[in-house]
């Protein structure tokens, strides 16, 4: 089995227009990567950023416009069967038959594999199990909730036992319960040797799963490396949060810029963010030079600040 | 461990076990909708025309209007059964996605579709013909060649739909086909009446109409009257369709689901 995954290099997706005054749009704009087996991957940035285009291109349903791409030692272009077999793939949009029943939905897709009936349904016990739906397999899908559907979703993915699991923002849309029972079960597939590869643009969620992150924006990639290496690289140790009340932000700013000289300073629409070593030691400078703030809060850095320090902006709008 | 099925037969099952779920909903409309025209505007209008008159060839209306009918059914058929379908199951959330991840290419998804759009309109044509014979509205046994005819001239639609179909971003242009399509050729194509019955400069037109050729031959076959060459022309004409919507639907299949 080879070691690399998914090799990228140069590779660009561009579509073409969607009408004759139109221009083609870059969606992905020459990237470069390696994702080695046994480590769990996230493509981590806004909505538009590229992340969607770029599984796609590994999923083997979108050929890449140029660059060259490997995945699974394979050529999408000519091997894309060979490549798709040994996939799973979880949708954004689930894209369950709701007509059929939960079993029904599983045989489906164990047929496109070409599965006999009889793996199908033994798989399909155990996955069920796994996805916490052994009692639901004769209802259909119309009956089950949004997290019960993602579950299936999950489980329909793994029916052809994948080498690697493509995973578009797989939380998005789920309650805060919902999403911690599904990263209990995608963290128990990591730790059963599943390579995971998703897109997301929650940092908690990148934090849980991914042992390695690409921050994209705008169709290139901006930074790689483990969560810790890039909090590490792009952002201080601590970040002191300040609210200020309407209308006073710009002045305190221009004070603050006074006062903390060698840190930076990010000023967001509702607060004002001082990437700093030593957080109580801030704050104390803050009301040394007699600001009042709303609100104060000393935090650890995050993923969040490393997205918004190398592009400006927030993750989540 | 896969089995050695062809890629075409995993699609098609995806349909079959789909159609066991809600084939009740597709009678009415493939079904018992073209027979009760057969009933109301066959039997009971048809009673009210002259039985030998010369423009319908000496026969009387039942016989002259249900191969007709059975033609713009099977019409009718291939287009619901073939636009509706894709254009649902083209976009995010559809079938056609879902498939397009697995080993599955664009191709085996339009074969595995086509087989079962066959399927559905060879089904719903046979009722009909069975209808028609038991009405002795048949005066021939060629009528069993009709069934054929039927299913071949619900596919000249069915194919283009489909590849029509699949470049849609949703459904909503497919009420357009039946509003400016399917009502005009239901109406005009020699269904309910003799094509020489209309005037002569717009009579062209209408033998152009792929429908009239389905309608041709197929009362031609029920009424045993049929000119092999004339049919030829027919089943060449409706062929022709057939190939220019798969040659067209391999390539949007492709361009759209591989995108």
């Amino acid at each position: 089995m080879p070691d690399v995954l998914v090799e990228a290099a140069g590779l660009v997706k561009r579509y073409p227009p969607r009408d004759r005054h139109g221009s083609p749009f870059t969606a992905v704009d020459g990237i470069d990567f390696t994702l080695r087996r046994g480590e769990s991957f996230g493509f981590l940035g806004p909505n538009g950023a590229g992340k969607s285009s770029t599984m796609r291109m590994i999923a083997c349903v979108s050929p890449p416009t140029a660059g060259t791409l490997r995945v699974l030692g394979l050529n999408p272009l000519t091997q894309g069967r060979q490549i798709r077999a040994r996939l799973g793939v979880v949708p954004q949009d689930d894209a369950l038959d709701r007509e059929l029943t939960v079993l029904e939905n599983l045989l489906i897709y164990g047929r496109y594999f070409g599965l006999p009936k009889s793996t199908i349904a033994a798989r399909s016990a155990h996955l069920l199990e796994f996805a916490q739906l052994a009692e639901r397999g004769r209802d259909r899908v119309d009956a089950l909730s949004g997290g019960m559907r993602r579950r299936l979703t999950i489980a329909r993915s793994l029916i052809n036992e994948p080498e690697m699991l493509l995973l578009d923002e797989p939380t998005t849309g789920l309650d805060p319960q919902a999403r911690h029972v599904l990263w209990d079960r995608l963290f128990r597939l990591k730790q059963q040797g599943v390579s995971l590869i998703l897109t997301t643009h929650y940092m908690d969620e990148a934090e849980q799963l991914c042992d390695r992150l690409i921050v994209m924006d705008k169709g290139r990639i901006v930074a790689q490396g483990s969560p810790a290496e890039l909090i590490a690289a792009h952002s201080t140790r601590e970040v002191l949060e300040l609210r200020f009340g309407i209308g006073e932000q710009d002045k305190a700013v221009a004070k603050l810029r006074d006062a903390a000289i060698r840190d930076r300073l990010e000023e967001l629409p509702d607060r004002v963010l001082w990437y700093t070593a030593e957080g109580e030691a801030a704050l104390a400078i803050v009301h040394q030079v007699g600001l009042r703030p709303v609100t104060a809060m000393v935090r650890r850095a995050s993923l969040e600040d490393v997205f918004l320090a190398l592009t400006g902006r927030t993750l989540v709008d | 461990m896969a089995t050695a099925d062809p890629m075409a037969l995993r699609a098609y099952q995806y349909w079959i076990l789909r159609y066991r779920r809600t084939w009740r909903g597709t009678v009415v409309i493939s079904i018992a909708n073209p027979l009760l025209f057969l009933v109301a505007i066959g039997v009971g209008l048809g009673r009210l025309i002259a039985p030998d008159s010369a423009t319908l060839g000496g026969v009387d209306y039942l016989a002259f209007f249900a191969p007709g009918i059975l033609a713009a059914a099977a019409m009718q058929n291939g287009i619901v059964e073939a636009a509706f379908p894709v254009a649902v199951n083209r976009g995010p959330g559809g079938a056609y996605p879902v498939a397009a991840g697995t080993p599955l290419e664009p191709e085996d998804i339009l074969h595995g579709h086509l087989l079962f759009m066959a399927s559905r309109v060879t089904l719903s044509a046979a009722v009909f013909v069975a209808v028609m014979v038991a009405f002795g509205a048949a005066h021939s046994p060629l009528v069993l060649l009709a069934l054929p005819a039927a299913a071949l001239t619900a596919m000249a639609f069915a194919l283009p739909s489909a590849a029509w179909a699949v470049t849609l971003p949703d459904v909503r242009p497919v009420n357009g086909i039946f509003k400016w399509v399917v009502m005009p050729l239901y109406l005009f194509s020699g269904t309910f009446f003799a094509v020489e019955q209309l005037p002569s400069v717009v009579r062209p037109l209408v033998y152009a109409t792929p429908l009239w050729h389905g309608v041709d031959l197929c009362r031609a076959l029920s009424l045993g009257t049929v000119s092999w060459p004339l049919a030829a022309v027919h089943v060449g004409y409706l062929g022709a369709l057939c190939c220019l919507g798969y040659l067209v639907a391999r390539r949007t299949y492709r361009r759209h689901l591989h995108a």
